[in-house]
């Protein structure tokens, strides 16, 4: 069997630290998420309305988030604006303001388009029984419309946790950080290191997001 | 006579340019159950949406036991919960269960307890041959047995009058009868219902009044009895044939 170089693992605290990398990349994504769920769920009811000009701001902001890839904005939240500006954000800060303006936005979209697909005669039955409109809207098209919108939602958040690892580049010690300083350490020691980190860290990845696609799986089988 | 409980005057109804109803006048006293007859596209289904203001209305007024509905929407829900409506395709709310669906409008509009709803429920469910179905989800019953469950909910809400709108028309033939039984029975216990079908035995069963809707306007009124079988204007004539079938037989 060839040498995996997993024995770095064990040396000193180079396993607490692989862990230590994952949470912080998870924390990134987590708060990120967590707002961009939040606002997006906002900004999606506020455009799914009749002639709302939240809807034009939404389409607009989806197609630059679209466009430019998360690097460029990482770069341009970083480094950009500290010197245009005076900003001078932290790399996790940054981090976490591209990562909500892209889950806001994308959250926004899915929103929008779970709403607008519970059929118009669904929010008539309701009108027809007498409820108020907010009644309508809290109890019988919000409902309907996050059941829709589960999946693609969980699918965006284990997509942000995959993309913390491009946070390295503008210097946030996260996961593949911790990694690289590992492997670079060990380098003349375990010189196979580079196989065994980056395994570990595909596994930690994996633990991470799997627990968030199965309870998907399971509310869509509890909804059908 | 009997208090008018629904009262349509002079209404009109345009989409675009085209006019659905015009200067349309009709009344529905306390027990009574009118049903409206007429071809496909004659704007039944639309004159029952104007009375539930789920349609905006071009001219004339509608009241309930004498008050306006504003289509403007002061004061629709109110309004609403004094018409009840059963659609065509049911519109049980696929998220809820049997009872929650019947409960939702009585105790979160109506404000009334829970458990005498509850009560009310469960009865009229027992009655429609229910019960035990009262968890259960809307996608787990037939056809027949949503659209008796949609009339257990409109019941609940009490309202003064019901509309029912071509109810059995997505139904499998052989659930049409177990709905339209329980709208007979409906009519026996003196509700005041107004009533847009296709069934014609049924509606000469369950019809105190027949009204034949055709070309934007009321063509002919009359009982039952009467419009079955002595049909006034020619439009009723033929439109009554077109139930009728016939085939040619060389001797």
């Amino acid at each position: 069997m060839p040498d995996l170089g997993l024995e770095v693992l064990l040396k000193g605290k180079n396993f607490i630290r692989l862990l230590e990398g994952l949470w912080t990349a998870l924390r990134i994504s987590l708060v990120s998420a967590l707002i961009g769920i939040l606002a997006g769920i906002l900004l999606g009811v506020l455009a799914g309305r009749k002639k709302s000009v939240f809807r034009g701001i939404l389409g607009g902001w989806l197609a630059v988030i679209h466009i430019m890839p998360q690097m460029v904005l990482l770069f341009l939240m970083y480094f950009g604006t500290s010197r245009a500006f005076g900003w001078y954000l932290s790399g996790e800060m940054s981090a976490v303001i591209v990562f909500s303006l892209w889950g806001t936005a994308e959250m926004g979209d899915l929103v929008r388009g779970a709403v607008s697909s519970v059929p118009v005669i669904q929010r008539e039955s309701a009108e027809a029984l007498g409820l108020k409109p907010a009644q309508v809207y809290l109890l019988i098209i919000l409902p309907q419309a996050v059941r829709r919108l589960i999946p693609q939602a969980i699918n965006l958040i284990t997509r942000m946790i995959k993309t913390t690892s491009l946070v390295t580049l503008i210097g946030v010690v996260e996961i593949l950080k911790v990694a690289q300083q590992i492997i670079e350490a060990n380098r003349r020691a375990s010189p196979n290191a580079a196989f065994g980190v980056y395994l570990t860290i595909f596994v930690m990845y994996y633990l991470a997001c799997r627990p968030l696609t199965l309870a998907s799986k399971q509310l869509e089988k509890h909804w059908r | 006579m009997a208090e008018a409980v629904l009262t349509i005057s002079h209404l009109t109804k345009r989409f675009e340019n085209q006019t659905v109803l015009e200067d349309l006048s009709l009344e529905v006293r306390e027990g009574e159950t009118v049903v409206i007859v007429g071809p496909s596209g004659c704007g039944k289904s639309t004159l029952l949406r104007c009375v539930n203001a789920l349609e905006d209305i071009q001219g004339g007024e509608i009241r309930i036991r004498g008050e306006r509905i504003r289509h403007d929407g002061k004061n629709l829900p109110e309004m609403r919960r004094k018409v009840g409506m059963v659609f065509q395709n049911y519109e049980l709310f696929p998220h809820l269960t049997v009872i929650e669906n019947i409960l939702l409008a009585p105790v979160k509009a109506q404000k009334r307890p829970r458990e005498e709803v509850r009560a009310e429920a469960m009865e009229l469910l027992e009655r429609v041959g229910l019960k035990e179905k009262a968890d259960s989800l809307p996608r787990q019953l037939s056809g027949g047995q949503k659209q008796r469950v949609a009339i257990v909910r409109a019941l609940c809400v009490h309202p003064d009058i019901l509309l029912f709108d071509e109810v059995t028309a997505a139904l499998d033939p052989e659930m049409v009868r177990e709905v339209l039984d329980v709208i007979i029975g409906l009519a026996e216990q003196g509700k005041t219902m107004l009533i847009v079908t296709h069934e014609m035995s049924f509606a000469r069963a369950v019809a105190d009044r027949i009204i034949l809707l055709s070309d934007c306007r009321i063509l002919e009124e009359s009982s039952p009895e009467e419009f079955f079988t002595a049909p006034k204007t020619e439009q009723a004539k033929k439109f009554l044939q077109s139930f009728e079938f016939r085939r040619s037989r060389q001797a």
